[in-house]
């Protein structure tokens, strides 16, 4: 097995997006908020298409339109007329504004034309939240966290009443996910804010008038009172020290969990504790009887896992929750790849899942999909975890491609895709063991009928 | 809804006296244009070429964004399908990129050896002034193959520019190739994209006709044929936004004419071969026999089978939004065909030109529009209520949340819907959208049927 990762100059099939993308699918989880890039035209276009093609939703994200007058003098004024644009049409509550990697290396004073604006703009105005994101630093995934963290910066407060309720920041989740932490957090009868919240705005219903901000998103008014929390949830260890739970914790003293994604039955439990603890309660019947036929499927099932081989990619604290998840029921991951380069990957693999592992796997930042393809093709894998985008890798080799995360461009329902909590991890569990038993059937010139 | 008002200039429904209508504009900003950039439009023109590498210099947005999201089909190699970047991080932004190109050139060349590499300037290459230029040229020097420069900095124009600056990196390659041995009835296609194999059956057409294709240029495209491009006696040119700046280089610098085509819909499939063939009409009157031949054996295939969706589809109403108007204009007639009444047609590129033709064949009442948006689109669609909406990706979720059928016509579907046999995959496609069962279920269509005198009122 490898051990060193490949190091070529040239990124070939980037295994990571640019950094405004995140910003922008973060700003679509918040009530009435349409996000904004300052930029050029095409950023907004590339990142529309590539996001409609994951939720089949209406994705309108503005753009300063900039041109070479603009680069040269200041996007400034591009910036005024296509915030007020916005206004006249959407009339959103907040515009979420990301930069992009032209008017940051330009040098745009976002901040500064942002109090112009206020000065000088009457009428309708909209909350303003900013964000720098230059692409050139990062990937979506800091763009995500970063916008979050703006979020809570410029929006949250505390009424010095006593504390209640929770804070969840699950990071970029399915909105399948979003809807499943609701409901637990309702069984266990928590208030709860979860920031962002995309489980309406990028999971839309059929609607008999065509929504121009689609409904749903996490309330201002409750993104106002994030700080009057008792604690707040985050989920992954890989992002900045700088997080919307940290900037929270430093203001208004609102104790920040951070968590692995709950994604197996280890990571979930210790999910589950923490709401225990917080709430006071026990674990809901509900969650008891999810958890024991969780469990009693690992059982009947693990025959056709133990010692499979798995090649995992895609955003670091996914991959963190992939791999210990499949670590926990018997399948060896070899290869855990990301594009992100957080520098904390391979610890955390080692700290969540150091004993379940027989060999320690091949754990690399910083991959683009060159780079996953040629190891992953010595290893002889058994099934590729991840988006859409390992299908080549996963048709070369004739073995499954599991598809989570995002993007998923080559199915139907990548919106609907449960990854958390056990009726996640369920999920996912009879996806994969089924993609093994369908090897070995397919495999067979018998033709089984059962298997 | 009304548009902003600096948009209303850029719609015009046709009857309505005096034709004006400005385009070729920049998108108003806020506008939530469903418009590109420079660097997508060269993208775009020159992805085709198979055989060359095409390494976009910038931070990775630009290239991953453009990672085999086109179903530009190739016959032999497929270096195009891979996404090339020099990811530029914040210290190369400050010291400049210019030592990664050069070192990610080489690697790259030396990895996959192709026979000509692009190298494409997004925003950011523009500002720092790296000297793409020069790194191409010390490049070029060592490998011994063309390593061109495309300026396609997204903040310098519209996708317009990104045309001309595709056709400004092909015209570099044109003139260098061995021209012998080509016939003199021979053609360069320009203007398809081999979208589902589409170019392999407009060249088996020509073929038959006894007319010689040197270069498809955009689809299915190789360096080699490009170099020998020169020699062709005829530019046969669609979507001529694309690529009539390169015909114009090779008239003025090699005397090559070139005609304007289309090869959507009957009509215009069966022109295009005749207008080549007329092109050739003195030495050689043989070639347009043949293609009337074609033409009367693809129609007595197609004609009987098309006559069942025509008969389903006569009456419905469709909406066209796509990059360029020549499509437009082919769709226009497709539908007309169809005996299906277009409502609505825009481009995100055309001329004024082009805009008033398209308001003079089209039925009075239809909207004309330049450059939309979503909030636009909506409007229109709900106003006309349409059957069926022609745009690409990111005009369906539109569709759909209205509760309108949906044909991709864009750049990543997987249907061929040139060409004759291309007429009836078309038709099928709008078919099985329009024809659909599940729309009885759309809270629209539900409203529709629940209080009928709506209908008659929108019909």
């Amino acid at each position: 097995m490898s051990k060193n990762p490949p190091s070529y100059v040239a990124t070939t099939n980037a295994c990571k997006l640019c950094t405004p993308l995140g910003a922008a699918i973060a700003f679509k989880g918040i009530e009435g908020a349409v996000p904004y890039l300052h930029g050029s035209q095409g950023c907004a276009t590339y990142m529309r298409r590539y996001i409609i093609s994951h939720f089949n939703e209406p994705i309108d994200i503005a753009s300063s339109s900039l041109s070479e007058k603009h680069a040269v003098y200041g996007g400034g004024p591009n910036l005024k007329l296509g915030l007020m644009n916005v206004t006249e049409k959407y009339h959103p509550a907040l515009i979420g504004i990301a930069t992009t990697c032209l008017t940051e290396t330009i040098g745009d004073d976002v901040a500064m034309f942002l109090k112009e604006y206020d000065r000088d703009v009457e009428g309708e105005k909209p909350l303003m939240v900013q964000v720098a994101t230059p692409s050139y630093s990062g990937s979506h995934m800091e763009g995500f966290h970063d916008a979050v963290a703006s979020v809570v910066k410029t929006l949250a407060c505390d009424s010095k009443e006593t504390k209640a309720g929770l804070n969840l920041l699950p990071g970029f989740v399915s909105p399948a996910d979003i809807r499943y932490l609701k409901e637990i957090m309702e069984d266990f009868s928590l208030p709860v804010t979860v920031l962002p919240d995309i489980s309406d705005t990028l999971d839309g219903r059929a609607a008999i008038v065509y929504e121009k901000i689609q409904s749903g998103g996490t309330p201002l008014a409750a993104i106002s009172v994030m700080g009057d929390s008792l604690a707040s949830i985050e989920f992954g260890h890989t992002m900045a020290a700088e997080s919307g739970g940290s900037i929270l914790e430093k203001r208004f003293d609102v104790e920040n969990i951070r968590l692995d994604m709950p994604m197996g039955i280890a990571a979930t439990d210790l999910f589950f504790q923490e709401l225990q603890k917080i709430s006071g309660g026990p674990v809901p019947e509900k969650y008891q009887a999810e958890r024991g036929r969780l469990v009693d499927s690992y059982v009947d099932g693990h025959k056709y896992l133990y010692g499979k081989k798995a090649v995992i990619y895609g955003e670091e604290d996914l991959v963190v929750g992939l791999t210990a998840f499949l670590a926990e029921i018997g399948v060896m991951p070899l290869l855990c790849a990301s594009g992100g380069k957080s520098g904390r990957l391979k610890e955390r693999i080692t700290e969540r899942c150091g004993e379940l592992l027989p060999e320690e796997p091949g754990v690399f930042e910083n991959m683009d999909f060159y780079d996953i393809s040629e190891i992953a093709e010595s290893m002889n894998p058994d099934l590729i975890v991840g988006n859409s985008k390992g299908y080549p890798l996963a048709k070369k080799l004739s073995i499954p491609l599991i598809r989570v995360g995002f993007p998923i461009h080559d199915r139907m329902g990548g919106q609907r895709i449960l990854h958390l909590g056990y009726r996640g991890t369920q999920n996912l569990f009879d996806l994969v063991v089924n993609a093994c038993i369908a090897g070995k059937q397919d495999e067979s010139p018998i033709g089984y009928s059962y298997m | 809804m009304e548009p902003l008002k600096e948009r209303k200039e850029q719609i015009h429904r046709s009857g309505e006296e005096p034709f004006t209508l400005v385009c070729n504009k920049d998108s108003l900003a806020g506008a939530v244009s469903q418009r590109a950039c420079v660097f997508c439009g060269s993208r775009v023109v020159l992805y085709p070429i198979a055989d060359a590498l095409h390494l976009v210099h910038g931070p990775i947005g630009c290239a991953v964004y453009t990672w085999d999201i086109r179903g530009a089909l190739s016959s032999g190699p497929e270096l195009h399908r891979l996404s090339f970047s020099t990811d530029l991080q914040e210290l190369d932004v400050v010291f400049g990129g210019e030592k990664k190109l050069s070192a990610a050139l080489l690697e790259l060349i030396e990895r996959h050896n192709p026979a000509a590499a692009f190298v494409y300037s997004t925003c950011i290459v523009g500002i720092i002034g790296d000297d793409v230029e020069a790194v191409c040229r010390g490049v070029g020097k060592t490998t011994g193959i063309p390593v061109i420069p495309v300026q396609s900095e997204g903040f310098k124009g519209n996708k317009r520019a990104g045309y001309t600056a595709a056709c400004n990196a092909m015209a570099r390659l044109i003139g260098t190739g061995d021209t012998r041995s080509i016939s003199p009835h021979s053609i360069n296609i320009l203007g398809d994209f081999n979208l589902a194999g589409e170019i392999w059956m407009i060249r088996e057409y020509f073929e038959r006709m006894g007319v010689e294709v040197v270069a498809n240029i955009t689809g299915d495209g190789r360096v080699a044929d490009i170099k020998r491009a020169h020699g062709a006696a005829l530019n046969v040119v669609q979507c001529s936004g694309s690529t009539m700046d390169l015909a114009r280089m090779m008239e003025s610098e090699y005397g090559i004419p070139s005609i304007r085509v289309s090869y959507f819909g009957v009509e215009d499939m069966a022109q295009a071969l005749y207008d080549v063939a007329e092109h050739f009409i003195k030495d050689a009157p043989e070639i347009l026999e043949r293609a009337r031949e074609i033409v009367k054996e693809e129609l007595e295939q197609l004609l009987p089978r098309l006559a069942f969706y025509r008969g389903e589809l006569s009456g419905k109403k469709a909406a066209i939004y796509v990059g360029g108007t020549f499509k437009a204009f082919s769709l226009v007639k497709a539908f007309r065909l169809l005996e299906m009444e277009v409502v609505m047609v825009g481009s995100q590129t055309g001329t004024e030109e082009e805009y008033r033709e398209l308001a003079e064949i089209t039925d009075p009442g239809t909207i004309i529009v330049d450059d939309t948006n979503p909030l636009e689109l909506t409007s229109f669609l709900e106003e006309k209520r349409v059957d069926i909406f022609v745009g690409g990706v990111k005009e369906r979720p539109i569709a759909y949340k209205l509760g309108v059928g949906f044909c991709d016509h864009n750049h990543e579907r997987k249907e061929a819907l040139a060409g004759f046999s291309g007429m009836l995959n078309f038709a099928r496609e709008v078919h099985s959208s329009v024809m659909s069962p599940v729309w009885r279920f759309t809270p629209q269509r539900e409203r529709l049927e629940t209080v009928p005198e709506l209908l008659e009122v929108n019909r």
